[in-house]
């Protein structure tokens, strides 16, 4: 049995917690100083050594992604932290920034310093007002004990940081995309090469990380990347936030190492919903191919999910029941991705529009069996032939929902419509049906 | 016209950044706190401020979604109805307020109290199904009490999020998303219910991540 490790949770139930006050009042900003003992790159090797892979979704070794700034470059070097969490199920970034706002901020410091940036950027999605509120505070209050600023603990290292709230836009969390939207244009993904490393904000050298990644950097460096990496398994240290939602007994966040399997996760949840048994499930998000109660023993690191034929992402849980109508989910989906497609490019402007017509027709009943092969023709000429990888995720829900669900499409074909009844699905419907 | 004391923020807003135009989301959201939504002439000032042209400007007004060309409510109501929400109740919930309100998607009601349109995820799908007003939580929602708070907003009582604000004006929070707190950073708790159920459990359980010293001690034999 794997045991919970709250890290990162770990202070959300202290009283007032997002406060500089409760936040060292249990050691926080202690990292910052033994950071600044260390030379930067020595952080840099620290945060290898941990072997973090980033929290966004994709697993890239934070600490190798920074030892990728050019330091001989003579341009400004940048932080920027993706605080823009819009994967759907994805919920773990944004209770962090409410709870402790500080462990971000003194993450963005450790990290800036590691790479010699002496200006940072938190770039948050706009639709959370309370959680910028929250960070906003918490900047404001580390400007005014020395945390940020000039000559920070008589380090001798400057830093500013700028909250910055987005304006509604999914692709902003594709790194490029974001740094176009924090430079003041269209969210659009940008051609790689040049990678943000070498030309990135301003084309300089940046680094861009998930807000988990950076606000796992303080424990790493004040408890050391031994520690760090004594927790989850070869290829995949360390703790990570799994966020439970949708048809168990209790969603919410679960912090333990990666590694832990979904049926463990689902046990300390209380089970699935009463009276109802696991259909299908996403392990990081709608962009990563659903996984069903085969997959319940996949250990949730990078390469369990892998070999499972799907991707860890941001360990989104998304849990349905055997009331949900596999299509409907998928549908749905897929209209999300053709309506956060920025249009910049063909295969993901025009393919999302024809994924929807396609699969709305076939949720009504309409079309025949050889429709499902023509959506699968249509995934094949989208998947890998986009600019970013926001089209790869909009066809990982109907590849994957195919491949495990076809009897359920041509249900709907030979049922002349969804055999479901949605209202069957929702929250508040085993209430209605007691004996 | 937009006043002096505006143009003087937008300003500000514009030098937060090594490069100006990096301020435009921000300074596009003042706009619409001092004017409702997205003005020509808001459009023009920023590009004044920035030296870009109007086009320029537009072209990032009307790619994002939180930018409104039409006056939206002073309560912009956002039900979320992607999947997972959906399945849990957001698509009844968005069909209630719709008939409720007798608007449509990302339309108004008469009195302009009440602006509708359906959102995406929102970062809360363990609060599912979940409603926004001004960019609040409003989690684990039903079809009445969603019904209820639209009704209490519109009565101008006071409604609060569930994880604790007041909440304010579509027009107050664009001004706080523009970077201009308003000092409520305090108001509620630090997490709902959801976020702390693994804390809770471990809590009860005694489970801690390893000791540190005892993982530093291990370490430092095997690099021995």
């Amino acid at each position: 049995m794997t045991t919970l490790t709250p890290v990162l949770t770990d202070n959300w139930g202290d009283e007032r917690a997002w406060t500089l006050a409760a936040y060292e009042a249990r050691g926080g900003y202690q990292a910052l100083d033994k950071a600044f003992a260390m030379a930067p790159d020595a952080v840099i090797e620290s945060v290898k050594e941990s072997g973090l892979r980033g929290r966004g979704g994709a697993g890239f070794p934070t600490g190798m992604k920074w030892g990728f700034i050019p330091q001989d470059n003579p341009k400004p070097k940048y932080l920027v932290v993706n605080a823009d969490e819009s994967e759907p199920g994805t919920c773990k970034d944004i209770p962090l920034m409410m709870a402790s706002p500080h462990t971000l901020v003194e993450g963005v410091i450790i990290s800036s310093y590691a790479i010699r940036a002496n200006k940072a950027f938190i770039y948050i999605r706009g639709e959370v007002l309370h959680v910028i509120r929250r960070v906003q505070r918490a900047v404001e209050e580390a400007y005014a004990a020395g945390h940020l600023g000039t000559d920070i603990h008589g380090s001798g290292f400057d830093l500013d940081v700028v909250v910055h709230a987005g304006a509604g836009a999914y692709i902003c969390g594709e790194e490029t995309a974001l740094l176009e939207g924090l430079e003041g244009r269209r969210g659009q993904p940008r051609l790689r090469p040049p990678f943000p490393a070498v030309a990135g904000l301003y084309a300089s050298p940046t680094v861009i990380n998930n807000v988990e990644s950076i606000a796992s950097v303080p424990s790493i460096i004040a408890n050391g990347h031994h520690w760090f990496s004594s927790m989850g398994t070869e290829k995949s240290k360390g703790f990570g936030i799994f966020s439970l939602s949708g048809h168990v007994q209790t969603p919410g966040q679960y912090e333990a190492p990666l590694g832990i399997t979904l049926r463990e996760l689902i046990e300390l949840a209380g089970g699935i919903r009463e009276g109802h048994e696991l259909k299908f499930w996403t392990p990081g998000g709608s962009s990563t191919p659903l996984l069903t109660a085969e997959h319940l023993d996949v250990p949730l690191d990078f390469e369990g999910v892998g070999a499972a034929g799907s991707m860890l992402g941001t360990r989104a849980l998304q849990i349905f029941d055997d009331t949900t109508c596999v299509v409907r989910a998928t549908l749905r989906w897929t209209e999300f991705y053709k309506h956060e497609s920025c249009g910049k490019c063909t295969p993901c402007r025009e393919g999302t529009w024809w994924l929807v017509q396609v699969l709305s027709a076939l949720e009504k009943g309409q079309g025949s069996e050889a429709d499902l092969d023509l959506l699968l023709d249509q995934c094949d000429n989208i998947l890998g032939r986009s600019f970013c990888a926001l089209a790869d995720g909009a066809v990982s829900p109907i590849t994957s929902s195919i491949k495990y669900f076809r009897d359920e499409y041509i249900a709907h074909l030979t049922g002349g419509g969804c055999p479901f009844d949605p209202s069957r699905t929702t929250a508040w419907a085993g209430q209605e049906v007691t004996a | 016209m937009i006043d002096q004391k505006t143009q003087d923020e937008l300003r500000e807003i514009a030098a937060r950044y090594p490069e100006a135009r990096s301020g435009l989301l921000p300074m596009l959201h003042l706009v619409q706190s001092v004017e409702g939504r997205i003005t020509p002439e808001g459009i023009e000032l920023c590009a004044d401020i920035l030296g870009i042209s109007a086009a320029d400007v537009s072209g990032v007004a009307t790619f994002y979604t939180m930018y409104k060309r039409r006056p939206v409510g002073d309560y912009h109501v956002g039900v979320c109805t992607n999947t997972l929400c959906a399945v849990m109740g957001g698509d009844a919930i968005f069909e209630r307020l719709k008939d409720h309100l007798a608007v449509g998607n990302d339309e108004t009601t008469e009195d302009g109290r009440i602006s509708l349109e359906h959102v995406e995820c929102n970062a809360a799908c363990d609060y599912a199904p979940v409603v926004m007003v001004n960019w609040e939580f409003m989690d684990n929602q039903t079809p009445e009490s969603a019904v209820q708070v639209v009704d209490d907003l519109r009565a101008g009582k006071e409604v609060h999020s569930t994880r604790g604000p007041r909440i304010c004006t579509w027009r107050e929070a664009e001004r706080v998303l523009a970077g201009f707190p308003d000092g409520r950073a305090d108001d509620g708790p630090a997490a709902g219910p959801a976020s702390l159920v693994g804390l809770g459990i471990a809590r009860e359980r005694g489970w801690t991540a390893p000791d540190a010293h005892l993982a530093v001690t291990s370490g430092q034999e095997e690099g021995q």
